[in-house]
């Protein structure tokens, strides 16, 4: 009975350390296998010639790794954290919290196991199998009793705009997995999907569309909007923006997907607004930009010293730059060029190394000393080492990818006088050999930060030790 | 015209019309007390 008492007083934060370990070690696993997939493209005999480590399986492993157990682990780190300290109330269970890591985590090595085996449903970010998938589901909504039950006891009148954010990621990607996901299972292993024809495709990119905007967008923007002022130490610059930002992003975001199946099957029409609606999608994505980067107005001093703010602020940059190219690669006439070429790979990774990951990376290195009772990382110099390789990686590796996607999709395109191809598919591929050699070394610069950072981290959590946060005893009345 | 369409339509006229209100609910409260005191939630701790 004692004990209880004492417990409730306290934040959970055992949950929150577990997870942004864990965030690190497959930040540095999914981005080593990137490096692997990246290598593969320029050397192609690094396939060792066995199935398991080809490319076609170790791919899906790559971006499941990356966006699940990178990203998933520090989602729920962060918003655990922001939902405890915003509503100012303990976990609403620490059981359930404690499954969803482990249930998490089972599915990230179930992942691992069975993609190199070659167990996959064949759609893009939801490779997974059916049982896996009904895991995933059991974890999902698991983490949504514990997130939306934390808010239902919270002590505070008003709801924290992050945990709007963390909210509409978590009922989202519910929505979504559930729906992607069914098929009828033909045995343990193997499913077909339950749509057909070009239903499941839209299916698919409705799906896989909105796993970048509320699994890799909606939850970031959690970590943006409670991070960046704590770093900043001043509140964000408009409140009135954030929940516009908010209800735009809910309002406009389902509609994009079908801007994945342009000049296919899908009626003209629903390709049309998939890329008006992609369109609009600029607006609401420069508004929450513009509020996080002017949330520093008048500190911009800090930038110059500090290299977790500098994580968090260059993220809000690339978020800019990608969801500026992002509604441009999705008129028509600009997809009929950057379509199928490695433009679009590009893209993808200046939003997800560049936004997604910046991003978790400051969030994380703001929160990993103060879980040890710590005041800062065990080294300060190695998170400006890191911010740099980081940075100088990304910028390669995009830039490599514009000059290659925009040469194939011109080279695919070009015609002789008599109407001909001007040059075969091969010509194209051997076209982009040093474009891929300098987008491996920038995924290798990205990974060596990430190494250093796990080092960092290790150092940290090994010199303080797991500390316990006390529920504030006046309660604010906001 | 079908029932399902005029819901449709319906719908998202209705969420247009829903969301304006919302900006122009967020835009009149932009100095108000309420707003200033959620801004400053993420320091009423640690």
């Amino acid at each position: 009975m004692q004990n209880a008492t004492v417990k409730a007083a306290t934040y959970n934060d055992t949950v929150v350390r577990q997870f942004a370990i864990m965030a690190v070690v497959w930040g540095v696993v999914g981005t080593l296998m990137g490096v692997i997939v990246a290598s593969q493209l320029v050397w192609p005999e690094l396939n060792l010639g066995l199935p398991f480590t080809s490319f076609g399986r170790l791919r899906p492993l790559h971006t499941n790794a990356v966006i699940f157990a990178f990203g998933g682990s520090a989602l729920f780190a962060t918003s655990y954290y922001v939902v405890q300290r915003t509503c100012q109330t303990r976990l609403f269970s620490d059981k359930l919290a404690s499954f969803t890591f482990w249930g998490w985590q089972t599915v990230i090595v179930a992942a691992a196991i069975s993609l190199p085996l070659g167990y996959t449903q064949g759609k893009e970010y939801g490779e997974l199998e059916w049982p896996i998938d009904i895991l995933i589901a059991v974890v999902w909504i698991s983490y949504a009793i514990v997130f939306f039950g934390t808010i239902g006891i919270r002590k505070v009148k008003h709801i924290y705009v992050a945990n709007w954010f963390y909210g509409a990621f978590i009922l989202a990607v519910a929505l979504l997995h559930i729906v992607e996901s069914a098929a009828i299972p033909a045995g343990m292993f193997k499913s077909y999907s339950a749509y057909a024809g070009v239903q499941d495709a839209m299916v698919q990119w409705w799906y896989g569309h909105n796993a970048v905007g509320f699994f890799l967008t909606a939850g970031f923007l959690g970590m943006m909007y409670y991070f960046v002022p704590k770093q900043a130490e001043r509140p964000v610059y408009s409140y009135s923006l954030s929940i516009v930002h908010f209800w735009a992003l809910i309002f406009t975001y389902m509609w994009a997907g079908p801007h994945h199946l342009h000049y296919t099957a899908l009626p003209d029409w629903t390709q049309s607004l998939g890329m008006v609606l992609s369109l609009i999608l600029f607006a609401p994505s420069w508004g929450g930009m513009i509020n996080g980067i002017m949330t520093l107005s008048g500190a911009w001093h800090k930038l110059r010293t500090d290299p977790i703010l500098r994580f968090l602020i260059v993220s809000l940059s690339f978020y800019g730059m990608s969801t500026f190219e992002g509604p441009m690669m999705a008129i028509k006439t600009v997809n009929a060029l950057s379509h199928y070429t490695d433009w679009t790979v590009g893209h993808v990774h200046s939003g997800a190394l560049g936004w997604v990951g910046f991003i978790s990376i400051g969030s994380l290195y703001f929160l990993i000393p103060r879980l040890f009772g710590q005041k800062q990382m065990y080294s300060v110099k190695a998170i400006e080492v890191h911010f740099w390789m980081a940075t100088i990686g990304v910028v390669l590796y995009i830039a490599a990818l514009w000059i290659s996607g925009v040469m194939e999709g011109l080279m695919w395109r070009a015609m002789n006088a008599d109407g001909t191809l001007a040059y075969t598919f091969v010509e194209s591929v051997k076209a982009k050999f040093p474009y891929y050699f300098t987008r491996a070394l920038g995924g290798f610069l990205y990974m060596s930060g990430l190494i250093i950072m796990l080092w960092n981290t290790y150092k940290t959590a090994t010199s303080g030790k797991p500390a316990t946060v006390e529920v504030p005893a006046v309660v604010a009345h906001a | 015209m079908d029932t399902i369409n005029l819901l449709r339509i319906l719908f998202t006229v209705l969420s247009f019309v829903l969301f304006i209100a919302i900006v122009v609910w967020a835009w009149r409260n932009r100095h108000s007390a309420q707003f200033k005191d959620a801004q400053h939630l993420p320091f009423d701790q640690d």
